[in-house]
């Protein structure tokens, strides 16, 4: 099964694909560009369509998407936690 | 073996001027708010005829006013529409929007209610709407090649699913009908904040990249006129951020997946304009689906592929919309809402080749006349953009 998928190798956040992921699991992801496969444990529960963290981030740090600049993080987010609007904001408007 | 090839043909509706439609609609088409109860009862009378009211069309003026006008001649000379009963409450407007309808070729008659009435204006707008839909009714479907079908696009109710796998999916099968020479269309001018550059470099020249800049730029200076936050409340929406969308940045990068991977960007258009070539053409246009879409038929798309992640329901009167959607859970609570069901993408059980296939199935298969989820559910909205008040 894959839980997540993410569009570039470089992408520092992923799309939870499937529901019920909770804290704790242990969560096979999909490259989608590379069609590789990379795996990640939750640390909080994601609904699907929501993301998840590749790797730890500080305040200010750049998130990654589509191997593309998608707005600034706005409070420390671990890798596996939960990344939306509580701790990532646009660098627009 | 691809589905659509050069060699590709669906049944349609060849108009007087050329352009092939894939639904043979007769519309009572109100040119202002006023006369919205005549042309419903003129509909009401004759069975067969759609009225497509509308809140607008009094004291206009400027862009505004000729957006108007441009959108409603637009919708009356779409390939989808057989023949238009005009009517407004005085007969100069009412007559400009008959004159840019007749340049068509199609059956056009406009009707003033100042100086009759209401009775007066519905027998008589009546009794050539029941010529018009006998007439049209013998109209028969012909083969014409995929690339007379003009194909627009437009996503809504977005989430992450659709920049992974509703919108690559139209961009693939733009991809495909791009070399056939088919006239495409996508828009979305704020939605693209954040990957303007990516839609910049994908422009076929230098001409076309300015025109594009400068309609992105435009609108950025509306919203940053009239903005009182940093519009985290209205983009990315409510239901975008439920859906999981964080920033504007990410939903534009994941709207321009609907552009494909190859197709150029081979000219600019200002709302309701009709492109004047084959190829793939940016509309400035926002991003509010109804809005969008109805750009789209007055610019005269036949047919309309939208993505969606958590389930935006739209229709349209007189272009047929296709619903793609690999949201699972979507797909699993509004099924009836969704043509396409793209949901195998993200687990890895169809590639993108393949979905775009099943899209390109799907849209010859409605151009033929297969009605769309909404069709059959009956969304017709029809919205009008506005550019500011009225005098």
């Amino acid at each position: 099964m894959i839980h997540f998928v993410l569009h570039d190798a470089a992408d520092t956040v992923a799309v939870v694909v499937v529901e019920g992921v909770t804290a704790g699991t242990a969560m096979t992801g999909w490259i989608m560009d590379a069609d590789r496969m990379v795996g990640v444990e939750a640390r909080q529960d994601i609904p699907i369509g929501h993301k998840v963290a590749l790797k730890d981030m500080a305040q200010g740090d750049t998130v990654i998407k589509y191997g593309i600049d998608m707005g600034r993080v706005v409070a420390p987010i671990r890798k596996g936690e939960h990344a939306h609007v509580h701790n990532i904001k646009t660098k627009r408007w | 073996m691809a589905v659509v090839t050069k060699e590709t043909t669906f049944l349609g509706y060849r108009r007087e001027n050329g352009r092939v439609g894939v639904r043979s609609f007769v519309i009572v088409l109100p040119l202002d708010d006023l006369s919205n109860a005549a042309a419903e009862a003129v509909a009401h009378n004759i069975k067969g005829v759609l009225a497509i009211a509308h809140p607008y069309g009094r004291l206009q003026f400027g862009a505004d006013l000729e957006l108007h006008f441009r959108t409603l001649i637009g919708a009356g000379c779409n390939p989808n529409v057989a023949a238009v009963v005009v009517i407004g409450i005085e007969e100069s407007w009412t007559k400009k929007v008959v004159d840019g309808i007749a340049t068509t070729g199609k059956p056009v008659t406009g009707f003033g209610i100042e100086g009759h009435g209401d009775h007066d204006t519905i027998m008589r707008a009546s009794k050539v709407a029941r010529e018009y839909v006998q007439w049209a009714s013998e109209k028969q479907r012909e083969a014409c090649p995929v690339a007379e079908l003009w194909v627009s696009t437009k996503c809504g109710e977005s989430d992450t699913t659709s920049g992974c796998g509703s919108n690559p999916t139209v961009g693939n099968a733009f991809d495909k009908l791009h070399p056939l020479g088919s006239t495409l269309c996508f828009g979305e001018t704020t939605e693209i904040t954040g990957g303007e550059h990516i839609v910049a470099a994908r422009c076929a020249n230098d001409e076309v990249r300015k025109r594009f800049m400068f309609m992105f730029d435009r609108y950025q200076e509306v919203i940053n006129r009239h903005k009182t936050s940093d519009l985290s409340d209205s983009q990315p929406t409510k239901g975008n951020i439920a859906g999981g969308l964080t920033t504007i940045e990410e939903k534009a990068l994941g709207n321009i997946q609907k552009i494909g991977k190859m197709c150029t960007v081979d000219g600019v258009i200002d709302k309701a304009e009709m492109p004047t070539h084959p190829g793939l053409w940016f509309m400035d246009s926002s991003s509010a689906a109804a809005e969008m879409v109805t750009l789209c038929a007055a610019s005269g798309f036949a047919v309309h592929l939208f993505p969606t992640g958590q389930g935006n329901v739209i229709g349209n009167p007189i272009l047929p919309v296709i619903k793609i959607c690999a949201n699972p859970r979507t797909v699993r609570l509004m099924s009836e809402h969704i043509d396409v069901d793209t949901t195998g993408l993200l687990q890895r059980e169809i590639n993108l080749d393949q979905a775009g296939d099943k899209l390109l199935e799907c849209m010859l298969r409605t151009a033929n006349g297969r009605l769309t989820a909404a069709e059959a559910l009956g969304h017709r909205e029809f919205v009008l953009t506005r550019l500011y008040e009225s005098a």
